[in-house]
């Protein structure tokens, strides 16, 4: 994939082998000028450079090289004079290393494209091949296996014999078996012996690699790198169907919590409540504003905002809902066309508040580190976000199942659903136990925003994408039923994820509404269905 | 569910007065009431979403004809006379566009309009402006194949886009593998056959081009980010052309960045994604992604940094960024200016056929020209995302590019141009010399 970077690479790879060979000190006078040169704000100057740099053997053009991969290098295009900023805010001149006391206001950032980013990883990866950080050594071997030019070949052997650390070492073997199949004079045996490292590795990247190979391969080899791929091939084709099952859980995950909330004044209270969507963008706004509060005074606290926020859209987003329960809903319950026109308008009036408040436009809701990034698993990739909130809406699930298992709330939200005038006689203030369903409902809805901001538009429309999702979860897995939402949430998760590779995303998601058609049709009352007096009530 | 006892609770009173409470809510904050004016102004109508999914994009755009009649009626107006701005809501509703337009035209007699965002709102006012004879300048890049009289376009047409940019990544960047990702309704679907057409007839075969069409407002791009990265491990440089449309980007970058594909393995480039875009997004992980339009806010240029300061300044906030479709605007607006200044109307008969050959400053450093078809010249960036959510160009065109009403590429229109000055016909056919070919 890399080809065009070969060519630096070979002069990059010629260039460490000459540092064995030669002094420092001779290549002086060119380094200043290659460095000299960053400052054309050229892209074909800043490229020549670079090579000249990796070329030059100066233990210096290591930093220049990462601070301009990162970024950090300053060239003053007057003075032609070209600076690192040091991470700790330092500033050194690029070409003598001496400290300088500031970067002079006139100097700007050496704008590097992708092109040059290929060609600096190329470089950095030429010269931290022998770097003491074995992870610098891991990414210096993996840079060569994608390259594998065979110019490397040498230091590769050398690096190799050395070698202590185990994952190093075997990045180094599958990048010289990656160099020795693309070397055109490699004899058969080694060509042999290269494949079944590669096979071993078993990704994406080694499928790549060995379609890439060009044809003209003696027929034993050829064959070795057909069956080889084919292998792969059907490694990978069933870790795909691990993949799909992965994203269905998350996608599942996704959809019950946003339904989760909904299952409690739908579910439980039978409000039709078409400004749930709304109470998501609640909390996913409330998360915003504690991020930009933590920005502004306590930037060392960031890691920790989505923490912070759970409670606080929790409390926003289920007094919101307590206030709409006392001054709305209460007044329609047993009439529930007028309270889906009622919540729908106020789902359109909160939309509208929220525009005006906070701007039409996407508000930046960060990601934590801990939430970014992915990790591999075989070869599935689970992104660090999607099994956070997997894990987020488990618990979420199973506190909100021990509360009304456990506690004199839940107790009384319980017996005011089953029996309303049961309840009233026995003492309960069914009114006082309506509002505060409603609002741990809305609350529910609100921490379920903090989640979503980490994966979606913090925007007024947030929650219309998710109000359909919600009210099919609810109704598949049977109303009134928190086990059903669940069931019913993963069940649509995985089932969406299974069709749309086949279907493509829009046929998909028809597919599975023609399918939740189909299933009403049979069962009315969803996946678990409440038996006995409830459901007569 | 529902129990009798919490029936008896509702009063019919108080419900009545709540829905009507709420309903009114509502009605009041969808419509803006048109001010009354007096008769020696000059109404200018505006035409864009400041509620609903396009609030997000268009909410700017009326905010920049506001800001650009101030200005103007800061140099004493035109004709002697001040505009008066005429702002209207059609709430993301596409019917609702053709209602809209046609209370600016009748009722408030704007003798302009600028609007619309989506094509699916301008070919729902066109009959409007057809029947009632009045102008629209229309901003957005768009698929192109169309012309007509009454409308000036002064966003990007394909050629003037999708094409340079396919041509960057097949020439700098060596791709071979072509990735096109759009959400699915008329814009990408256009772009993509076109760009589909032109890929072909360079070479690239079947099998390395993938299509993929997502709905509105998608958010789980797992799988189709596994795809992309599964599609471009074959050995060959694998590029994304992406004609994702609003609020589908932000999940769709932030997927790309969490699953680690860097622009400098797969690089995107996008259609619809710009600066206002990016202001939602942590832009670190993007490093790299491209995008392909006639503007940039990062675009050094003396007009172009009067143009940001003033704007800030009339926004009051230092940090609002400029987009392409406002410098479109701005095009627009000027073009419209210049026409009504020099037939000394603003008759819309006199000022359509004055606009074409009609010449105004972009923003950045250049000079567009209203050209026969209706649609102007433009110069075509490339540029790549900064950490900082601004772009830096690497690659534009030598000089400006005329756009085409009706696309090269396609078999159904290649013969067809538009033409409002000497054939006045927008869909005129070269090679059966008659008006009224058809487009695909």
């Amino acid at each position: 994939m890399l080809n065009y970077a070969v060519d630096r690479v070979r002069t990059i790879a010629l260039a460490v082998l000459l540092l064995a060979a030669f002094a420092h000190s001779a290549f002086a006078a060119p380094f200043e000028d290659a460095v000299a040169k960053f400052a054309n704000d050229e892209y074909s100057d800043t490229e020549e450079a670079i090579g000249a740099l990796a070329t030059s053997g100066n233990p210096l053009a290591l930093p220049v090289i990462s601070a301009l991969q990162d970024g950090r290098l300053m060239a003053d295009p007057d003075t032609k004079k070209v600076y690192i900023t040091q991470p700790d805010g330092k500033s050194v001149d690029a070409a003598t290393g001496a400290a300088v006391a500031s970067v002079p206001a006139s100097a700007s950032v050496v704008r590097v494209n992708n092109k040059l980013r290929r060609v600096l990883a190329a470089a950095v990866g030429g010269l931290t091949l022998l770097s003491p950080d074995p992870a610098k050594r891991l990414q210096a071997a993996q840079s060569v296996f994608k390259t594998h030019d065979e110019t490397m070949l040498p230091i590769i052997d050398g690096a190799l014999a050395k070698e202590t650390n185990k994952a190093v070492k075997a990045a180094f073997g599958e990048a010289r078996a990656a160099i020795l199949l693309y070397k055109p004079d490699a004899t058969e045996v080694e060509k042999l012996e290269a494949v079944p490292i590669i096979k071993a590795r078993g990704d994406q990247e080694a499928l790549a690699l060995l379609t890439g190979i060009p044809p003209d391969q003696p027929p034993a080899v050829a064959s070795t790198i057909k069956s080889a791929m084919a292998a792969i091939q059907s490694n990978l084709a069933l870790w795909s169907t691990v993949q799909n099952a992965w994203y269905g859980l998350s996608l599942g995950s996704v959809l019950l919590l946003a339904a989760i909330g909904l299952a409690i004044t739908f579910g439980v209270m039978g409000v039709i409540n078409m400004a749930h969507g709304e109470m998501v963008m609640i909390g996913a706004y409330t998360t915003f504003v504690v991020q930009e509060t933590i920005r502004t005074r306590y930037p060392g606290l960031f890691d920790y905002s989505l923490l912070m926020a759970v409670p606080l859209a929790f409390i926003v987003a289920g007094a919101i809902g307590i206030l709409i329960e006392r001054s709305i809903i209460r007044f329609l319950y047993g009439r529930p066309l007028e309270t889906l026109l009622a919540t729908w308008g106020l789902s359109l009036v909160l939309q509208q508040a929220v525009r005006t408040m906070f701007g039409p436009t996407n508000r930046e809701v960060g990601n934590p580190s801990w939430m970014s990034g992915a990790f591999e698993i075989g070869q599935i990739t689970i992104t660090y976000n999607r099994l956070w909130i997997l894990c987020f809406t488990l618990a979420v699930f199973a506190i909100l199942l021990a509360m009304l298992r456990y506690t004199s709330l839940g107790l009384e939200m319980r017996a005011v659903t089953q029996n309303r005038r049961m309840a009233a006689s026995m003492g309960i203030a069914t009114s006082r136990v309506d509002a505060l369903t409603f609002g741990l409902g809305s609350g529910i809805a609100g921490i379920a925003g903090v989640a979503l901001s980490q994966i979606d538009n913090v925007s007024p429309n947030l929650g219309q994408s998710y109000i359909i999702d919600s009210f099919m979860v609810v109704v598949f897995g049977g109303v009134g039923n928190l086990w059903g939402t669940l069931v019913g949430a993963f069940t649509l998760g995985i089932a969406n994820k299974f069709l749309e590779p086949v279907f493509g995303a829009v046929l998909g998601k028809i597919a599975i509404l023609v399918l939740i058609i189909l299933f009403i049709q049979k069962r009315p009352r969803g996946l678990f269905a409440l038996k006995g007096r409830a459901v007569e009530a | 569910m529902i129990t009798d006892s919490t029936y008896a609770i509702a009063k019919p009173v108080s419900r009545r007065r709540w829905l009507a409470a709420s309903a009114g809510l509502v009605l009041g904050l969808a419509t803006f009431a048109p001010a009354k004016a007096a008769d020696d102004t000059i109404k200018v109508g505006v035409l864009h979403s400041l509620s609903g999914t396009m609030a997000i994009s268009e909410t700017t755009l009326k905010d920049t004809v506001l800001f650009l009649i101030d200005e103007q009626n800061k140099k004493g107006g035109v004709l002697g006379k001040k505009l008066e701005a005429v702002v209207v809501d059609p709430a993301s509703n596409w019917p609702l566009f053709a209602e809209k337009a046609r209370e600016l035209i009748t009722k408030d007699k704007v003798a302009v309009v600028f609007g619309c965002w989506t094509s699916v709102s301008r070919k729902s006012v066109l009959p409007v402006f057809k029947e009632l004879n009045n102008i629209l300048f229309y901003p957005v890049q768009y698929e192109g194949e169309e012309s007509e009289r009454n409308v000036f376009y002064t966003g990007a047409a394909p050629n003037q886009q999708a094409i340079p940019a396919v041509d960057y990544l097949a020439k700098d960047e060596k791709v071979k593998r072509w990735v096109l990702a759009g959400t699915d309704y008329v814009y990408p679907r256009t772009t993509n056959k076109i760009l589909e057409a032109y890929l072909k007839s360079k070479g690239v075969a079947q099998e390395d081009i993938m299509i993929n069409y997502t709905p509105f407002g998608h958010s789980d791009w797992q799988t189709i980010v596994a795809d992309i990265k599964k599609f471009g491990s074959a050995g060959k440089k694998t590029a994304v052309v992406s004609t994702i449309n609003g609020d589908a980007n932000v999940p769709f970058y932030k997927e790309l960045g969490n699953q680690g594909i860097k622009a400098t393995d797969i690089p995107v480039v996008a259609f619809s994604v710009g600066e206002e875009e990016l202001a939602g997004i942590d832009t670190k992980p993007l490093l790299g992604h491209l995008a392909a339009w006639n503007y940039f806010q990062s675009i050094k240029d003396p007009e172009n940094e009067k143009f940001i300061k003033a704007w800030q300044a009339y926004t009051k906030n230092p940090k609002r960024v400029t987009n392409d479709p406002m410098e479109a605007h701005v095009i627009g607006f000027d073009m419209w200016v210049k026409a009504v200044e020099k037939v000394k109307s603003t008759d819309a008969d006199k000022v359509i056929d004055a606009l074409p050959g009609i010449t105004a400053k972009n923003l950045t450093g250049g000079t567009s020209e209203m050209l026969p078809n209706h649609h102007i010249t433009k110069p075509v960036f490339i540029g790549e995302i900064k950490p900082n959510g601004q772009f830096d160009v690497v690659w534009k065109t030598p000089g400006l590019v005329a756009g085409d009403a009706w696309s090269k590429e396609l078999d159904g229109s290649k013969d067809l141009i538009g033409d409002w000055v000497g054939k006045k016909c927008g869909n005129y056919n070269t090679k059966t010399n008659k008006c009224g070919g058809q487009g695909s």
